[in-house]
């Protein structure tokens, strides 16, 4: 267990970078606690895979350094940086037995007989696979084959930090929900570091303590899910997260209403002149259907997903989302909708504005 | 996944079967036919039965000559196999060398066997060759036309030169074909540079070297040409090989009918061994799911 | 324009994959087929275009006997997980490819192309090559392909699973519209009940090869008719409780009791499996009537507006799913409300007695 701190840390994947661009990943500082379960979030090519191999230890930094508990590991090898990681398609030893392949890296340490096999029985108890332990790895299930992924990396017990990359990629849809499930009661129950890196916003929010959220290779937003929902810090997370995505709005902001075409919108806050382009931004579980105030829109579909129903409509011009209750039902006098002002956030050229307090 | 049934296909085989009808199955057939009857001259035949064949399993040449043949079969696959994957573990995966190293390993695999056979033949001569001339300089007593051990290492270091780079190219096509994500995380488990080749390497490249394994063994056990070039079978018969005993006997002495009941015993011989290896392979395969 | 499968099943080497099933698709519908992996998708699908033939059974397309056509006759256009492109073409080949094979003019197929291409927003991508392209625009290429040959039939076998979330979502909006544009039969097929949702139309609920249910999305999801429908078409999975029923009381146990009301009213006394969606379980507020249940918290998952409660009820594994953000002490006592409105009522062979009463009423 340790806390990871990236110092200056950057990394550009040809010899002499330029400019911004030319980095995969652009500076960062954080400092990411001990034993806490993190999520690294983003599209494809956003630069979380590059952080992790760089933490890893598979990839060493062009710029910067990185620190395990205040000591300097940027040029230590993957080995002695005491990490396991996780890959994206099982990865185990197919000649070995699931016992012989859990207890590898522990023998390959030189380790006595005896606690080797003391750990790997409770390993295998902790991933469920104590029936299993006689197999021969090669002809289980995938997901079988990632919880020995898993256990091979948590037998030591020194180990500084479990890293996952995308490791529910293969496995069944209803599979994933018990592994999931797994990965979280192990984290309850041992504590070790964990980072998970993946583009699955429900993997990612409720796997983690904290959703470190990332753009064309930099941190846009570190937070627990609650505020990455409730007070996205870029217009990116409010798309990112939530399905659907944050409403995305043009308005004109005087002092705590927002101006949309004519139309005005309550602010929790009041704001000064602002410079740039301005929107608002709001969730479409915060916005609602209304036959008589707000703002004018034109419903164009309505779809039912069982446990809530999802409007898409048409405000002045632009794309807006609501969702609704199960059990509401969308009338054609619905022309207008409201937004719950306790939830509108401010946008200036994509980063969040606090305002103050009226 | 089921194809739809298409008869037509079989019209697309049919210039095919007539082909090999006429170069391998008949003159197979003619062989069979031999095997079984004995001549007193001037084309007239009459049947034997298996007297042939009777007469090859108690021939000692014969024997020795496939003694000889394992052993050489033997050899050749201890040495080739293990040394075409070292190579192929040290050749580089990426870059500009690939190409390079790529080229180079394929070159002996190109040159006509005969040619392969008249290279070291001239290469091990004591008077002009090369090598024959700097081994008698540093004083070692190298004559492979009067020495059977001579000719047996280099009828053995000339087929290494010629074919290890076979096993090295099938080696390397499995080792590519290994992710990445294998090799790190071998490097996570800190697994020393022996247990990844054992547990990660070589069973990935299992498929791969059966391959090889068999198309060696199969080659080696038909050698003619280059031996034949260099050593003419000789000294003696130390260095004859099973394919060159049975065109002695049947060219040299025109003794066909103990040739072609040897023929056909030979043909036997690997087919069964390669059907074993097959199903071998097959097995393996099964068990990997 | 009908697609109409008769008897048709498929049994490969002594294995059933598809069991003795009668469909009929119209024109103009989106026709979604559920299930898990394995459960028969990609078979009907292929017997659906052609590539396989049917073990027993015909099938008729537009009232003629299509069984035994190879699929280059017939009008159909299939479109893969696999982001299936021709990698040395340029996108505009690729799309204009299937209208080539059609022998049509040159002005022909580059209106329709550019028609394609504008509905997938890949106008101005013509020039590239598929790998050059994202995986979202190689698989929009793909999808501009099968729309452009104005096939009857199009069949997306899970065209999205292979994409990033986000992607997945946005592409999914799309879909509908393409759909409402062509006119042909869709079928697509999935394995996350939230897509069937999604996309409308008409669901077949399929499970080991057998179609348990066959009809409009909302009604297949509200109104299943077996427990294994149930099953499939939820996620997370349904929660299921042994109850029986006695006079006018159902008895859940845990000393709780509902009142038989409306559709339970009916039935015999005795044993039934109960089901409940776990969007229905409520730990904050509940309505009159609600049953309280005891059950243990094993784990909480937080999706940011909702939290997944996994509970341990009498050794029973059940998933809830409730509003807000809760961050509750894990193994802890945790009491639970259910409406009766909400359960469905399944007999002991799995088949559906009485449905929720709230879906009666949507």
């Amino acid at each position: 267990m340790a806390k990871i701190t990236l110092d200056n840390l950057a990394h550009s994947y040809l010899p002499s970078p330029k400019g911004e661009d030319d980095f995969a990943l652009k500076e960062l500082n954080h400092d990411w606690a001990d034993g806490e379960a993190y999520a690294l979030l983003g599209a494809s090519g956003c630069g979380k895979s590059t952080l992790l191999n760089i933490i890893s230890g598979l990839l060493h930094p062009s710029q910067g350094r990185i620190l395990f508990d205040d000591v300097d590991v940027t040029h230590a090898s993957t080995a002695d940086r005491n990490i396991a990681q996780v890959f994206q398609f099982p990865v185990v030893y197919d000649t070995m037995t699931v016992r012989d392949n859990l207890a590898f890296p522990l023998k390959n340490r030189g380790a006595r007989p005896q606690y080797i096999a003391d750990r790997v029985q409770q390993i295998a108890q902790m991933i469920g696979m104590e029936a299993e332990l006689g197999k021969r790895a090669r002809g289980l299930t995938a997901d079988a084959k990632q919880k020995i992924s898993l256990g091979r990396g948590m037998v030591r017990e020194d180990v500084n930090a479990l890293l996952f990359d995308e490791p529910l990629t293969v496995i069944d849809p209803h599979m994933k929900w018990e592994l999931r499930t797994q990965l979280k009661s192990l984290h309850h129950e041992f504590g070790h570091t964990m980072i998970y890196v993946t583009h699955d916003q429900t993997e990612a929010l409720t796997f983690a303590d904290k959703v470190v959220v990332m753009y064309d290779g930099r941190v846009v937003q570190i937070g627990t899910p609650q505020e990455l929902f409730e007070r996205p810090e870029h217009t990116f997370v409010g798309y990112f997260i939530g399905s659907p995505g944050m409403n995305v709005i043009p308005a004109a902001i005087d002092g705590q209403m927002a101006n949309i075409h004519g139309a005005t919108v309550a602010l929790p806050q009041a704001y000064d002149a602002l410079d740039g382009k301005v929107e608002i931004g709001v969730r479409p579980e915060f916005v609602t259907l209304t036959e008589g105030e707000g703002l004018p829109v034109k419903v164009r579909r309505v779809e039912d997903v069982g446990r809530h129903k999802i409007v898409r409509a048409d405000l002045f011009g632009s794309e807006i989302n609501i969702v609704a209750g199960e059990d509401t039902s969308i009338s054609p006098d619905m022309t207008r909708v409201t937004f719950d002002p306790a939830h509108v956030n401010v946008y200036v050229n994509d980063w969040r504005r606090a305002g103050k307090a009226a | 996944m089921e194809k739809t049934v298409n008869q037509k296909a079989w019209f697309l085989v049919l210039p095919v079967l007539v082909l090999v009808a006429f170069s391998a199955v008949i003159p197979l057939m003619t062989v069979v036919n031999y095997s079984v009857q004995d001549t007193f001259g001037n084309n007239q035949f009459f049947w034997t039965g298996l007297e042939w064949f009777e007469e090859m399993l108690r021939d000692d040449r014969m024997w020795d000559a496939l003694g000889r043949q394992l052993m050489f079969s033997g050899i050749i696959l201890l040495i080739q196999i293990p040394l075409g994957v070292f190579i192929a573990l040290n050749m580089p995966k990426s870059g500009f060398w690939v190409s390079f190293c790529l080229v180079v390993m394929s070159l002996p695999l190109l040159i006509p066997w005969n040619v392969v056979g008249t290279i070291w033949q001239i290469f091990g001569r004591v008077d002009i060759g090369l090598l024959g001339h700097t081994l008698a300089a540093i004083g070692v007593d190298y004559n492979y036309t009067s020495d059977p051990f001579a000719a047996w290492v280099t009828i053995i270091v000339m087929d290494v030169w010629h074919w290890t780079s076979l096993v090295a190219l099938l080696a390397y096509a499995g080792l590519k074909s290994i992710p990445d994500a294998y090799y790190q995380a071998a490097k996570i488990d800190q697994a020393s540079r022996w247990a990844v080749f054992r547990y990660i390497e070589l069973p990935k490249m299992m498929g791969v070297l059966m391959i090889a394994i068999l198309l060696r063994f199969m080659d080696s056990f038909m050698i003619y040409t280059e031996p034949f070039v260099v050593t003419g079978g000789g000294p003696g018969s130390t260095t004859t090989m099973l394919s060159i005993d049975l065109v002695k006997m049947a060219l040299g002495q025109f003794d066909l009918g103990p040739a072609a009941a040897f023929s056909i015993m030979y043909f036997l011989t690997i087919l069964l061994i390669s059907w074993v290896f097959y199903t071998v392979m097959t097995n393996l395969e099964k068990r990997e799911g | 324009m009908t697609l109409e499968l008769r008897n048709v099943s498929k049994v490969v080497g002594g294995q059933t994959h598809i069991f003795p099933t009668d469909l009929t698709l119209n024109k103009g519908t989106m026709n979604v087929l559920l299930g898990p992996t394995l459960s028969g998708k990609t078979s009907f699908m292929r017997l659906m275009a052609g590539l396989d033939k049917p073990t027993t059974g015909q099938i008729f397309w537009q009232g003629q006997d299509v069984t035994g056509m190879r699929v280059q006759d017939r009008q159909v256009a299939m479109v893969y997980q696999q982001f299936i492109n021709y990698p040395t073409m340029t996108v505009y080949d690729n799309i204009a490819s299937p209208m080539r094979l059609l022998g049509k003019s040159r002005a022909e197929i580059d209106a329709s192309v550019r028609k394609a291409a504008d509905l997938m927003q890949l106008s101005p991508l013509l020039d590239r090559k598929p790998l050059e392209l994202s995986g979202g625009q190689q698989q929009r290429c793909a999808l501009a392909r099968a729309l452009v040959k104005d096939a009857g039939l199009v069949l997306l076998d899970e065209p999205l699973a292979n994409l990033d979330y986000k992607l997945r979502e946005e592409l999914r909006v799309e879909i509908p519209k393409i759909f409402e544009e062509a006119g042909s039969i869709f079928v697509y097929a999935t394995t996350e009940p939230e897509e069937a949702l999604l996309l409308g139309g008409s669901t077949a609920a399929l499970f080991e090869g057998r179609v348990t249910q066959f009809g409009p999305t909302p009604t297949v999801y509200r109104q299943p008719v077996d427990a294994t429908t149930a099953r499939v078409f939820s996620d997370p999975p349904m929660n299921f409780l042994r109850v029986s029923k006695t006079g006018s009381k159902i008895m859940f146990g845990d000393g709780q009791s509902a009142p038989a009301m409306g559709p339970m009213e009916g039935l015999a006394d005795g044993r039934y499996l109960a089901g409940f969606r776990p969007n229905h379980v409520e730990i904050t507020s509940h309505a009159n009537g609600a049953m309280a249940f005891d059950t243990k918290l094993v784990v909480t998952e937080l999706t940011g507006s909702e939290t997944f409660v996994h509970l341990d009820h009498h050794g029973e594994r059940w998933v809830g799913l409730v509003h807000g953000v809760h961050d509750l002490e894990l193994g802890a006592a945790l009491k639970v409300y259910l409406d009766p409105r909400h359960v469905y009522i399944f007999g002991e062979g799995g088949e559906l007695v009485a449905p929720a009463s709230y879906a009666l009423a949507a």
